[in-house]
């Protein structure tokens, strides 16, 4: 009895699939999904090579901190860095007067000792990085309807995000003319910037980096906005992931150990098992 | 419950035997995991995933107790608290991905565990109890696991729970009361994140408590094997400790090197980048997606795209979603071979092999893919098949199928011979009244 029902349930599902299926058939034949720009013209990130990648990356201090001097002069304009703390950037080398240097070069948000009303303090190390914007209203109001994300955890939050990063900065760039060959009505909107890298292809971002010597470099670097954009991805991998030295660090002891216990193991059950067959 | 051969404890030192009178703790792990408890002799190394799955649910209570002790289960600052873990917290970094990629371990080493059952008949007498437990087990670990990955507060944990409890609306009459009344409000938003934590916290513990009974109703048949053919006498088994300690010894190892070897240098991989930004009910992710050991039923609930008469495409996605693992409750019934292990089947072997393994392949893809052709319709024909499988080929196949001879005895399995094959009538082909028979009876 229970299989005869079972059979006629299975039947059930399987009709009502073929319906479901035919219908999805007939649509995809009479009305076949349009290509879209975004499907035609959105590239994956170019390759990055960091010296963060891989199982034995770790940070390269110089680097960190020429895309620090990067964030800190460019994209600090628009862009927070909440969950980021003075007192973190000495992981990028920098000592503690240093630090101190750094924070007090900021205004925070503070309040008058004496009368209790809102102002703004320079920063200490304690203190996290300001926000640019008061809310979300005036970072819209600011810059064209789109607020600036966060940029703490940019790299983590996208796919490939550290070469994502540095794609997109290299990559403004004219709407070719096949695009809009294809796509006549996917011209980009006045106020946005064509960016294949970008997943809609249209970022309200401007450029931010643009040309040489934007930002100068104290280190004799370069500062190309290739390199430049290289190196603020690389920073960013640090704010995703300020661990992430430790994390590498950590991992090669314990994988011998375990490598070294799980020999142990297995010589143990070869020599308890010697002499029983199975 | 024993084979009359097993071993007996019996306490040397005073405090022992003074402790086995008041509370004999030690005896009951002496029978249970120690050299009282006999096993074939002859399981391979699939049998190694039910302790390879203790040890999962383990971290995962220990790594989660000490997470619990950092995140605040609050909507306006869960997001920031699990940052506050990974960047201040000494090793807290450490805990959360061993906890994340945990939950990854231990459905891996599950669907591996349940696999096995299927292939080896497991679910079958007299071994059903252990079945259904487990498929109990199973989806307490769905739910644990979802409200999980809801409670960091990204943009996929707040839009995943938003389709999930969805899926209750989809229910005539009373699906919006009902989904309101479970989300605490008309979207996920606090109320929904702390009930989701305070049972996120508690359901683990109920798991322990069902896998307690799993362990114990396996205990009274004893394990199965991959010959499938009932323990007959001492020398088909060998007492668990220490043949079968060391044997999941090595393999917990080599288990957890492979489990830190993700936690410490790919710890991201099987999580979803847009759960690294703050929840937004403003902005809806592009694909939303659930974890990676959902995809399999997350496809079974999209292959169903057009009203079918009066059911409308959504309540027959989620019928089937949950029709899905609860046909796995009616298998014992379902396949009534009285052959157990898929070695001595060739029929089912075939149906298993080019059948549900590519299929369960198929729905993995497809479940994680975007909801556009040709996954959709790939995820239709794997799901038709999926359930043919199970409701239709297995009943069938099952009654039909000529099986292979089965070998005497494990011993006979393990050696070519056994003594007491000799003094028992010849080889039977199919061994129906063994098969049928609890082992419990010897």
């Amino acid at each position: 009895m229970i299989r005869i029902v079972s059979i006629l349930v299975g039947l059930f599902f399987t009709v009502v699939l073929a319906w479901s299926f035919g219908n999805g058939a007939y649509t995809a034949i009479t009305e076949p999904a349009p290509e879209t720009a975004e499907h035609a013209f959105h590239k994956h990130p170019k390759e990055l090579h960091l010296a963060s990648n891989g199982p034995f990356g770790h940070f390269d201090k110089q680097q960190l901190q020429r895309g620090f001097q990067v964030y800190k002069e460019v994209c600090a304009a628009c862009h927070s860095l909440s969950h980021v703390a003075f007192r973190d950037l000495k992981a990028l080398g920098y000592n503690e007067d240093e630090v101190k240097a750094i924070a007090a070069g900021f205004n925070v948000p503070g309040v008058d000792a004496n009368t209790g009303e809102a102002n703004t303090r320079p920063g200490l190390p304690t203190d996290y990085f300001p926000k640019p914007f008061a809310n979300d209203i005036a970072a819209r109001a600011a810059n064209n309807n789109a607020v600036p994300p966060d940029l703490s955890l940019m790299t983590k939050a996208r796919h490939d995000g550290p070469a994502y990063v540095y794609s997109l900065l290299t990559g403004f760039q004219n709407q070719p003319a096949e695009l809009l060959k294809r796509f006549p009505d996917s011209k980009t909107p006045q106020g946005l910037h064509y960016n294949p890298y970008f997943a809609n292809l249209n970022l309200a971002m401007a450029p931010p980096l643009t040309s040489e010597g934007q930002v100068s470099y104290s280190d004799g670097t370069k500062s190309t906005v290739d390199q430049m954009s290289k190196d603020v991805a690389a920073f960013l991998v640090w704010t995703a992931e300020p661990k992430l030295d430790k994390r590498n660090q950590t991992g090669w002891p314990v994988l011998g150990f375990l490598l070294f216990a799980t020999v142990l193991g297995y010589l143990s059950y070869r020599n308890i098992w010697a002499d029983k067959k199975h | 419950m024993s084979f009359p051969w097993a071993n007996e404890y019996k306490p040397q030192a005073p405090l022992m035997r003074w402790l086995d009178e008041k509370l004999p703790l030690p005896r009951l792990v002496y029978n249970a995991i120690g050299a009282g408890y006999p096993v074939p002799r002859n399981l391979n190394y699939w049998w190694n995933f039910g302790i390879l799955a203790l040890v999962c649910l383990t971290i995962q209570i220990v790594t989660g107790i000490i997470l619990a002790m950092h995140y605040a289960a609050n909507a306006t600052v869960a997001f920031d608290s699990v940052e506050h873990i990974m960047r201040d917290v000494n090793w807290g970094w450490m805990m959360r991905y061993a906890h994340a990629n945990g939950a990854s371990a231990f459905f891996v080493v599950i669907y591996i565990h349940i696999f096995r059952g299927f292939f080896y008949g497991s679910y079958k007498a007299p071994r059903e109890m252990v079945w259904l437990l487990g498929v109990v087990i199973f989806l307490l670990m769905m739910a644990t696991a979802f409200m999980g990955y809801v409670l960091p507060w990204g943009q996929m944990s707040f839009w995943g729970a938003k389709v999930i409890t969805g899926l209750f609306s989809a229910i005539p009459f009373v699906g919006e009361p009902l989904q309101t009344w479970l989300l605490g409000g008309f979207a996920p938003d606090n109320a929904a994140l702390n009930r989701f934590f305070s049972l996120h916290y508690l359901l683990p513990f109920v798991i322990v408590g069902v896998v307690v009974l799993h362990i114990w109703a396996l205990h009274i048949p004893g394990s199965s094997n991959p010959t499938g053919v009932e323990v007959k006498s001492e020398s088909d088994t060998v007492p668990f400790h220490p043949y079968f300690i060391v044997k999941d010894g090595w393999a917990v190892g080599a288990f957890l090197f492979l489990y830190c070897a993700v936690l410490f240098f790919a710890p991201n991989m099987l999580g979803h980048p847009d759960n690294y930004i703050p929840a937004n009910p403003m902005s809806t992710p592009a694909h939303i997606v659930p974890e990676w050991y959902f995809w399999p039923f997350y496809a079974i609930l999209r292959a169903f795209t057009a009203d079918f008469f009066f059911i409308p495409a959504k309540l027959m996605g989620v019928l089937a979603m949950f029709s899905a693992i609860l046909v796995w409750f009616f298998l014992p019934w379902l396949d009534k071979s009285p052959v157990r292990s898929g070695h001595y089947r060739p029929t089912f072997r075939k149906f298993f092999w080019f059948g549900l393994i590519p299929t369960m392949a198929v729905l993995f893809y497809c479940g994680g893919a975007p909801a556009e052709e040709p996954y959709v319709m790939l995820s239709q024909i794997a799901t038709a098949y999926y359930f043919l499988h199970f409701l239709v080929i297995l009943p069938i196949v099952s009654s039909v199928e000529r099986p292979d001879p089965l070998p005497f005895s494990i011993t006979e399995a393990v050696l070519g011979k056994d003594h007491d094959s000799l003094l028992a009538p010849q080889a039977v082909p199919v061994e129906k009244s063994d098969a049928l028979r609890p082992a419990a009876a010897n």
